[in-house]
């Protein structure tokens, strides 16, 4: 049993956002990149489904700096294989880095295939459904608890309204984890110090990474304050009468 | 290997591991001090004494089977009452939550505080580029280490909530300009200093302590300096007590021993009258587990007009404000335990003395005191003030 975990790196939003002076990308020269937060319930999903019914847990992640922190958290948390894909993945969109782990998930023989659901960056869409039509695969996304029995995994899927939809999907097939079974586990800094002396990250070189497919960004923006607030302004007494008087106005007095 | 595979023996050494005097364990004369004077001993399935008393029977694996050790906070209170000098706080109870730790069992109030610290260097998630954007403003301007390259007198380690915390700012803010009117040639690391990690070691994180630890000793290389001051007793106690076991040894002062040094300087300084009776609490890391008692209350009384009242508990007897050993991080953890906050008792002691000023010397009392006071009926007059506002207020700067 293969379970293979796709990581993205995002921009870190605790640091401000810039736009680059093409005014359509982000300014990405000094980010700092994160795991994208729903990869890392796709991981703790991932590591929970071994716990339980055994296998081993592939991790891939692509080359932005803090890549080799997350995979080796990951292998403290109970990842069995890291793999690092070369590339130039600061502007890479999706659908690039779709094609790219296509050949990639083909040749570790994935019968299981995790993904977050969605990341903040998704300006071309996900990735787990690019994925999974370029790898032919089913493709189940929104899922909130996984369970593998006898080549078939049964699945909870959430819908908005707070629907949930129990399916079974034949295996391999790609999932997009909207949240593990549980929180993502804390893993203790001396554990993910041992697992840098005893884990070898794997490296594998990106295949060209082919944007194409993709929506062109026209501007990008901070958003712009409108003038839509009438702000009242004087003594309380007279903010009051104002607003007695709008209430009037409006018809709700 | 499984948290209840983890046997007496390999606890011991842990023990020894974390502290020189860990042998002292097995001399616990099981007279129940510790675990009378612990503010949460009632709510602990396993008080130190009784915790001592399960190693003794080796049953070990009880021990990691509750979640009560998350109400230590750390307060040294234990350890500066037994008559046989165990070291409960760094040794036996700083040990079980490693090993819970380690384990993966950690609230998850803990959790973040802790990914927090990893990642960013400081246990709130903020962005480490903005640690000294408190600093805006302040004349003449405050020096970043990184950006000067210029050898000074003083490395401030400002810390965590002193750098980030919006209330805790104020303090910082009026201790740059105290020091700035004492024409001390200061520098701080700015962004290049991450948290001292003391807080998190007192809540089981070792092995973040070592890398926070390591990076800050790191930086400590980088420049020349002659001492270090802190703002948080905390980070005074890591330097002082801690780094040194790392290999990273520099003369350190909590800034009130620093500016008791120059009394003769500061004293002509404070000009205007503060009017108030002030009463002072003892810091866990200043006072109990470091004995500076004496400089923080000096400096209050050579305040003009200021007079200072005792609580009930004081110096050694002093009351944790709730924040140490993790308890920072762990206050909805510990409200549904207790459904009572150290805070608040303090914060009573500080009224029935009859103060209308509480003053403290470390980040994390005044929003701790504050928010306390704001829940209470009839303390809505009590004050919260670090020393360094008295100080500054009384300076006129």
């Amino acid at each position: 049993m293969n379970i293979v975990v796709l990581t993205k790196l995002v921009p870190d939003l605790v640091e401000e956002l810039a736009i680059d002076a093409s005014g359509a990308a982000l300014d990405l020269a000094f980010a700092r990149w994160i795991i994208n937060e729903f990869d890392d319930h796709a991981l703790e999903q991932g590591i929970l489904l071994k716990e339980r019914g055994g296998g081993t847990v592939i991790v891939v992640a692509p080359d932005l700096d803090g890549a080799d922190d997350v995979l080796f958290t990951a292998a403290a948390k109970g990842a069995d294989r890291l793999i690092k894909i070369k590339g130039d993945f600061i502007a890479a969109n999706n659908h690039a880095l779709a094609r790219t782990l296509t050949a990639i998930i083909k040749e570790l023989q994935a019968d299981l295939v995790l993904t977050g659901v969605q990341a903040h960056n998704d300006l071309d869409g996900s990735v787990g459904p690019m994925l999974a039509e370029c790898l032919q695969l089913p493709y189940v996304g929104y899922v909130s608890g996984v369970s593998i029995n006898d080549g078939k995994s049964a699945i909870r899927k959430e819908y908005p309204g707070g629907l949930l939809a129990e399916m079974e999907v034949t295996l391999p097939a790609v999932l997009g984890i909207q949240a593990a079974e549980q929180p993502p586990r804390y893993v203790a800094v001396s554990k993910v110090r041992q697992a840098m002396k005893d884990f070898h990250i794997e490296e594998q070189d990106a295949s060209d990474l082919d944007p194409g497919g993709a929506p062109e960004v026209g501007r990008m923006f901070q958003p712009e304050a409108a003038s839509h607030a009438e702000m009242l302004t004087g003594e309380p007494a007279e903010v009051a009468e104002k607003l007695v008087n709008l209430f009037k106005e409006l018809g709700v007095l | 290997m499984n948290a209840t595979e983890v046997t007496e023996r390999s606890f011991y050494a842990k023990v020894l591991e974390a502290t020189p005097s860990g042998e002292r364990l097995k001399l616990c004369l099981e007279c129940g001090n510790c675990s009378g004077i612990c503010p949460f001993g009632y709510l602990m399935a396993y008080p130190p004494s009784r915790m001592i008393a399960m190693l003794r029977a080796d049953r070990f694996d009880k021990l990691l089977e509750t979640d009560t050790i998350w109400m230590c906070v750390s307060c040294y209170a234990c350890t500066a009452v037994c008559p046989s000098k165990v070291p409960l706080t760094f040794g036996l109870m700083t040990s079980i939550k490693e090993e819970l730790i380690v384990a993966g069992n950690v609230p998850a109030e803990l959790h973040t505080a802790l990914q927090n610290s990893q990642r960013y260097g400081n246990p709130q998630g903020e962005s480490p580029r903005k640690r000294a954007d408190w600093a805006a403003g302040i004349q003449p301007e405050v020096k970043v280490l990184g950006k000067t390259k210029q050898p000074v007198d003083v490395l401030w380690f400002v810390g965590d909530y002193a750098s980030y915390h919006p209330r805790v700012q104020s303090a910082t803010k009026a201790l740059a300009k105290i020091l700035n009117a004492l024409g001390v040639d200061f520098g701080i690391l700015g962004p290049e200093e991450n948290s001292d990690g003391d807080s998190q070691r007192l809540a089981g994180e070792r092995g973040l302590f070592e890398m926070l630890a390591e990076k800050n000793g790191k930086m400590f290389g980088r420049y020349q300096f002659g001492r270090i001051i802190t703002t948080d007793p905390h980070a005074y106690n890591a330097i002082k007590n801690e780094y040194p076991r790392l290999g990273i040894s520099y003369p350190v002062q909590h800034y009130t021993e620093f500016l008791m040094e120059r009394i003769g300087q500061l004293k002509p300084l404070l000009k205007r009258e503060v009017k108030a009776k002030v009463t002072y609490h003892d810091p866990c890391y200043l006072g109990r587990a470091n004995e500076v008692f004496d400089q923080p209350r000096a400096l209050l009384e050579a305040i003009p007009g200021l007079e200072l009242v005792e609580m009930a508990h004081h110096h050694t007897n002093s009351l944790c404000c709730g924040g140490g050993g993790g308890g920072m991080w762990l206050d909805g953890f510990q409200w549904e335990k207790a459904h009572v906050r150290l805070s608040e008792w303090r914060v009573r002691e500080a009224m029935s003395a009859g103060a209308n000023v509480l003053a403290v010397a470390c980040p994390y009392e005044t929003p701790r005191f504050e928010d306390a006071a704001k829940t209470m009926p009839g303390a809505e007059q009590l004050k919260v003030r670090d020393i360094a506002e008295l100080l500054a207020e009384a300076m006129g700067v």
